[in-house]
């Protein structure tokens, strides 16, 4: 099992979750943060100056699946979450153990 | 005629009231845009309300209230409010309680065109925006319709600023919501209220002011004020129920469309509220609701984005009102006969009104926008809309 953890855009939420579910990955935990990339932000410039915006809004989803989903799971986020530009996000891979329900005794072992 | 207490006591209160519609108006909208355009939201309103004040005493007052010139404009007599003095009367209460309370009717005026335009006007060219609207279009259609102007001369009926308030800054708030172009993802992305409670807390008060603006523009403390007020109910509770039971039929009774529904029925009854009774008040709540859902509908489809629809539910209700006054009119209410009442010529004069203010609104919205645009621009960056106007704007976020 891996856990999917995908910094996106906020506005492209909707588009990836639904985009997920249709691939059959129904399952995910959203958080929304705040953060920075490469970029450091992001700097208005305006006539007199510049102000720096040291973070900004990002949504995060959490997602578990099966080790053979992942390449699929890769791909729906990026299709659906890029734009282009700097600041559309990252995804991370992690290894998951294990994972317990809680209504029932279900317990699978990553 | 002397002053009477209880009018002046009365429409001090009035008058507060409506001011209070200014920043609740800003409440109402601010919960309705995202948590990134809040502040700005609310600014515009806070905004409208003190350069509505500065351009009333400046110019408006006079260009709306002073002597006729053509049936088109006042004259400049009261600039400055030259002219204008402690001991001057206006019907039965003093001249400068007179000016405060219209005074209030501007700046609202002013605060619900903002919402046409939020998430992506810079607040610079609002304020120029605003003061030369206010001076080009609301001043004209105020004298049109209650400094003597031609519309008052025709004997076209609005009591409490169907065409001068609610037509002027829906079509206005269309026009200019046109010229600066849509927000950044709109139709594409999810842009919903961030905070629909603060959106309740201003509509309610909104509700609670609205009483002042029509039981108020009796302009005296007497049966006509009585009966505004209780019209004004009446319409009120009409178009959320009704607007409730259409959203209701299309889902869930959502409170967004319970709220908007009881601000439609308070626009349908506006222009209305000194000449119908509570059976003319209840038609027109639910047939202004009706109007507003449809043109709020029509306007999704069309993928227009006057982003809080001021145009659906302020101007083409008080489209709707203004007609409807010509149709519900009762001669022992006001003085003035409708439709209903077999007189047709009146109705015909509604909607001439209707007609004029709402093209006289919108031409001239455009045509000062598009100026304004090409001069100055009146839209931020596409980097500051993302980041969102709060931050971009003011330097401040919600947390």
């Amino acid at each position: 099992m891996k856990m999917i953890v995908a910094i996106i855009r906020p506005e492209k939420v909707d588009d990836v979750v639904d985009a997920l579910e249709a691939q059959n990955i129904p399952g995910v935990t959203i958080t929304d943060v705040r953060g920075r990339g490469e970029q450091r932000g992001i700097c208005l410039q305006y006539r007199a100056g510049q102000v720096q915006i040291h973070t900004l809004p990002k949504t995060k989803l959490e997602i578990v699946i099966p080790d053979k989903d992942v390449d699929t799971t890769i791909k729906t986020i990026r299709e659906h979450a890029r734009t282009g530009k700097k600041g559309d996000g990252r995804i991370f891979v992690l290894p998951v153990e294990a994972a317990a329900w809680v209504r029932t005794d279900d317990f699978i072992v990553g | 005629m002397d002053i009477d207490t209880g009018a002046t006591a009365w429409v001090l209160i009035s008058a507060a009231l409506v001011l209070l519609m200014v920043p609740a108006v800003g409440l109402f909208y601010g919960g309705m845009v995202r948590k990134k355009n809040v502040i700005a939201t609310m600014m515009l309103s806070l905004t409208a309300l003190a350069l509505g004040v500065i351009q009333w005493i400046i110019i408006g007052y006079s260009l709306a209230f002073g002597s006729d010139i053509g049936g088109l404009i006042g004259s400049l007599e009261f600039l400055g409010l030259n002219n204008v003095s402690i001991d001057g009367v206006s019907g039965e209460i003093p001249e400068m309680l007179f000016i405060c309370f219209q005074m209030m009717f501007a700046c609202l005026t002013l605060a619900i065109l903002s919402s046409g335009v939020v998430g992506r006007i810079k607040m610079s060219a609002f304020l120029i925006f605003g003061a030369i609207w206010l001076t080009v279009v609301y001043a004209p259609l105020a004298h049109w319709a209650w400094g003597g102007g031609w519309a008052g001369q025709l004997g076209a009926l609005d009591f409490a600023g169907g065409t001068v308030v609610h037509i002027s800054s829906g079509f206005a708030a269309l026009a200019l919501a046109i010229v600066i172009g849509k927000r950044l993802g709109y139709g594409n992305q999810a842009m919903n209220p961030h905070n629909i409670p603060l959106t309740l807390i201003g509509g309610i008060f909104l509700i609670l002011g609205w009483f002042g603006f029509n039981a108020g523009s009796a302009l005296a403390a007497d049966n006509l004020a009585a009966s505004a007020f209780l019209v004004t109910a009446v319409a009120c509770a009409a178009g959320a129920l009704t607007w409730m039971a259409l959203s209701w039929k299309g889902g869930k009774p959502s409170s967004l469309g319970f709220i908007s529904g009881a601000i439609a029925g308070l626009v349908g009854i506006t222009p209305a509220a000194g000449f119908v009774n509570v059976g003319g008040a209840l038609a027109i709540g639910i047939i202004t609701a009706v109007v507003c859902y449809a043109a709020l509908t029509w306007r999704i489809k069309k993928q227009l984005d006057d982003s809080l629809d001021a145009w659906a539910i302020h101007g083409m209700g008080g489209f709707a009102g203004a007609i409807l006054t010509g149709v519900f009119a009762v001669a022992a209410i006001g003085g003035a006969s409708g439709l209903i009442e077999g007189n047709a010529m009146q109705f015909g004069i509604q909607i001439l009104d209707a007609c004029v203010a709402a093209a006289y609104a919108f031409g001239v919205t455009f045509a000062l926008a598009w100026i304004i645009n090409k001069v100055i621009g009146m839209r931020v960056s596409d980097d500051e809309e993302y980041v969102g106007l709060d931050i971009a704007q003011h330097g401040e976020v919600v947390n």
